[in-house]
């Protein structure tokens, strides 16, 4: 994983910071644009890279749950639970998703395609219940269109997100994009979902607007 | 009655709303150019007498905020916005970045302008690819337009923004957090004083700022100071962004004057989902005391949802209705405050463990009637002990219910489990049954 452009990208990233130590998050989602997850040579590479001891950069890397410690599937499909979700249906939805795809949490189907987390809140309440892959949204989900979302995920059809790009990126290059890579999609999709409209809608209603 | 108000969100309907192109149609940047011909100190004042005040949950004054930065100090200033929005429930600024995210950009300047910052910084959390793009183009933009970077406009004024992406953990919203984590350390909170305005980022005098307090900044200057005053109440001046969710007919963002109440926002939107009626709810996200049907004529400000026991907080009204268990909803929010426990602190760590253990055996009816009482024990060990706002917030959920739902917590004990079906809860209980 020590190719030049690899390294040039990292190079760029440092660079946009006051001080270098900064660019660690960002270095470590470029780690798993490149390799899929926080390999130990990707946290050798980074501690390299930034002066640091290779123990410093694991103690953050462990830190944050976005960065994994082995391969995820292609696609990784993470469904709400957090409350409101999962009164909505996200504790269906997951229960729903672990035995349809034969694996539990945290883990990936042994075609390497999907693999399934429960998370947290993600900003997205009004569109519950929420299902995100490769943290992109698929709002308003139910059991059973999420069965055929993640039917889609194994057979390579994999659908648009609702609100994000026109075709659904793969984990490894939604990563380099939260490594600060643009892969210039930000004008694909829509611009607001209906739920962040519905204010709008009813002022204008009401003449208010 | 108050009506609605939409400032921010009132071209989100616009297809190209997050463009550079469509934000300029609608008046964009213009505030910027108007705070930007005032002196850094006038464009403070402007703020303070507006009465803008926090929207990331506190309610602090932003405008004193800013006046705390030490002047002619001879270190660097910085600006960080908080777009980090990963309190349960709330649900406001990444649609507002996702279809408007020069707002943010524009505030940015002038807030850097004032306090005289050179850098400025948003951090996004990371699950949001779509949101990170936006805020990405956004001040790439804004660079080409002349916006950002050396002499703004021709003003001689300097800015560099950074966009800063996370990577998954809750504390990193909590101000001081947010700050290790952007200087590449595990996102923990700091000891305070000293205080980001005297040594924040890089030890340096810092403005932590949320992203819609923020975004508010420009139209003070477009519209004027009066102008934002007119709207609100007495000590919570402007409109804000209200996220309704749950079980009612149109949830969404709802822009409205402080001081709205949720009774208002029902009327107008359809109320409460067919059939049902209104149980419980949070005015501001899982850290504020729940309410009941009781609280539907509270002002929402500041002032109105304080004096009625709770906290503003970040405006998240999630509605539950009659069909929810409210021992199963605060036990699932107690696993979230578990999960998001930084480790720092004995209070929280431990603390919130053992609320998950008491917790999980009432709801499974399995608990004795005295663990109410020792968990509202542990609760008062954690309240105002713990290092962070994070442990005090764990409580919040606890001790609110118990004290509206004791009984309801009893009678999972006499019925040897949860009387409640998930099921009748879900959305699709009607396409499922
Ligand atoms: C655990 C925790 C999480 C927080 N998360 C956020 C957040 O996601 N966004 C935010 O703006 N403020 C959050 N806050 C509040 C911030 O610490 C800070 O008060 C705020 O960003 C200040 O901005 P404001 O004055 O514009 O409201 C959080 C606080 C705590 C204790
Ligand atoms: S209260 Fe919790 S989150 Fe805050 S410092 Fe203590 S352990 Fe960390
Ligand atoms: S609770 Fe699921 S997105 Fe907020």
């Amino acid at each position: 994983m020590k190719d030049e452009a690899l390294l040039a990208q990292m190079d760029s990233i440092i660079a946009r910071y006051p001080k270098s130590r900064s660019a660690i998050m960002p270095l470590l989602h470029l780690v798993q644009a490149s390799e899929g997850f926080v390999t130990p040579e990707g946290v050798e590479l980074v501690a390299k890279k930034l002066d640091l001891a290779t123990a410093e950069v694991a103690a953050v890397a462990t830190f944050y749950s976005q960065y994994k410690r082995r391969p995820v599937g292609d696609y990784h499909v993470g469904v709400c639970t957090n409350t409101l979700c999962a009164v909505m249906g996200g504790d269906a939805i997951f229960s729903g998703l672990k035995d349809h795809l034969g694996i539990g949490n945290d883990e990936r189907t042994s075609d390497g395609k999907v693999s399934l987390e429960h998370i947290e809140c993600n900003a997205a309440c009004d569109y519950a219940p929420v299902v995100m892959v490769n943290w992109e949204f698929f709002d308003n989900q139910t059991v059973e269109s999420a069965k055929e979302l993640v039917d889609k995920l194994r057979s390579g059809n994999p659908p648009a997100p609702t609100r994000g790009p026109n075709t659904l990126p793969t984990w490894k290059e939604n990563s380099a994009v939260l490594a600060g890579i643009s892969d210039g999609r930000a004008n694909e999709g829509v611009q607001a979902g209906p739920a962040s409209l519905a204010g709008l809608e009813i002022a204008h209603e009401r003449g208010e607007a | 009655m108050t009506s609605l108000k939409p400032v921010l969100s009132k071209h989100w309907n616009e297809t190209d709303s997050f463009t550079i192109a469509g934000y300029q149609r609608n008046g964009g940047y213009e505030g910027m150019k108007k705070a930007l011909a005032l002196e850094p100190d006038a464009v403070i004042a402007s703020v303070k007498d507006s009465g803008l005040r926090g929207r990331g949950g506190a309610g602090f004054p932003t405008g004193m905020k800013w006046s705390f930065i030490p002047q002619g100090d001879g270190k660097p200033h910085y600006l960080v916005v908080n777009a980090d929005e990963s309190e349960p429930g709330t649900c406001k600024d990444m649609p507002l970045l996702l279809a408007n995210p020069h707002s943010l950009v524009e505030g940015m300047i002038i807030a850097s302008y004032a306090i005289r910052a050179n850098h400025a910084f948003v951090y996004i959390r990371g699950e949001v690819t779509h949101v990170i793009r936006r805020m990405q183009q956004a001040v790439a933009d804004a660079y080409a337009a002349g916006y950002l970077g050396k002499n703004i406009n021709g003003k001689g004024y300097d800015l560099d923004l950074i966009v800063h992406v996370g990577a998954g953990a809750y504390i990193c919203g909590e101000e001081t957090a947010l700050l290790d984590s952007l200087e590449g350390f595990r996102g923990q909170p700091r000891l305070r004083p000293p205080f980001p305005a005297i040594a924040g980022l890089y030890a340096c005098p810092t403005v932590v700022n949320n992203v819609e307090s923020i975004a508010s900044v420009p139209s003070i200057f477009t519209h004027g100071v009066e102008w934002f005053q007119s709207m609100g109440t007495e000590k919570s001046k402007g409109f804000t962004l209200y996220s309704l969710s749950g079980h009612v007919k149109r949830p969404g963002q709802y822009e409205a004057p402080l001081g709205i109440t949720l009774r208002e926002l029902l009327d107008m939107s359809g109320g409460i989902r067919e059939g049902h009626t209104i149980k419980f709810w949070t005015p501001g996200g899982s850290s504020t005391p729940i309410f009941t049907s009781e609280h539907l004529d509270v002002p929402l400000d500041y002032e109105g949802v304080g004096a009625a026991g709770s906290m503003l907080g970040t405006k998240a009204l999630q509605i539950f209705d009659e069909t929810t268990c409210v021992v199963r909803a605060v036990l699932r929010w107690t696993e979230f405050y578990k999960h998001e426990s930084c480790g720092k602190c004995t209070p929280c760590r431990e603390g919130t463990w053992w609320l998950v253990q008491i917790l999980k055996d009432l709801e499974n009816g399995v608990g004795k009637a005295e663990d109410l009482d020792k968990l509202l024990d542990l609760c008062d060990n954690i309240l105002g002990r713990s290092f962070c706002a994070l442990g005090d917030g764990a409580t919040s959920p606890i001790t609110s219910s118990i004290h509206y739902f004791r009984d309801e917590y009893l009678a999972h004990l006499s019925a040897g489990k949860c009387p409640f079906d998930p099921v009748a809860s879900t959305l699709f209980v009607g396409a499922s049954a």
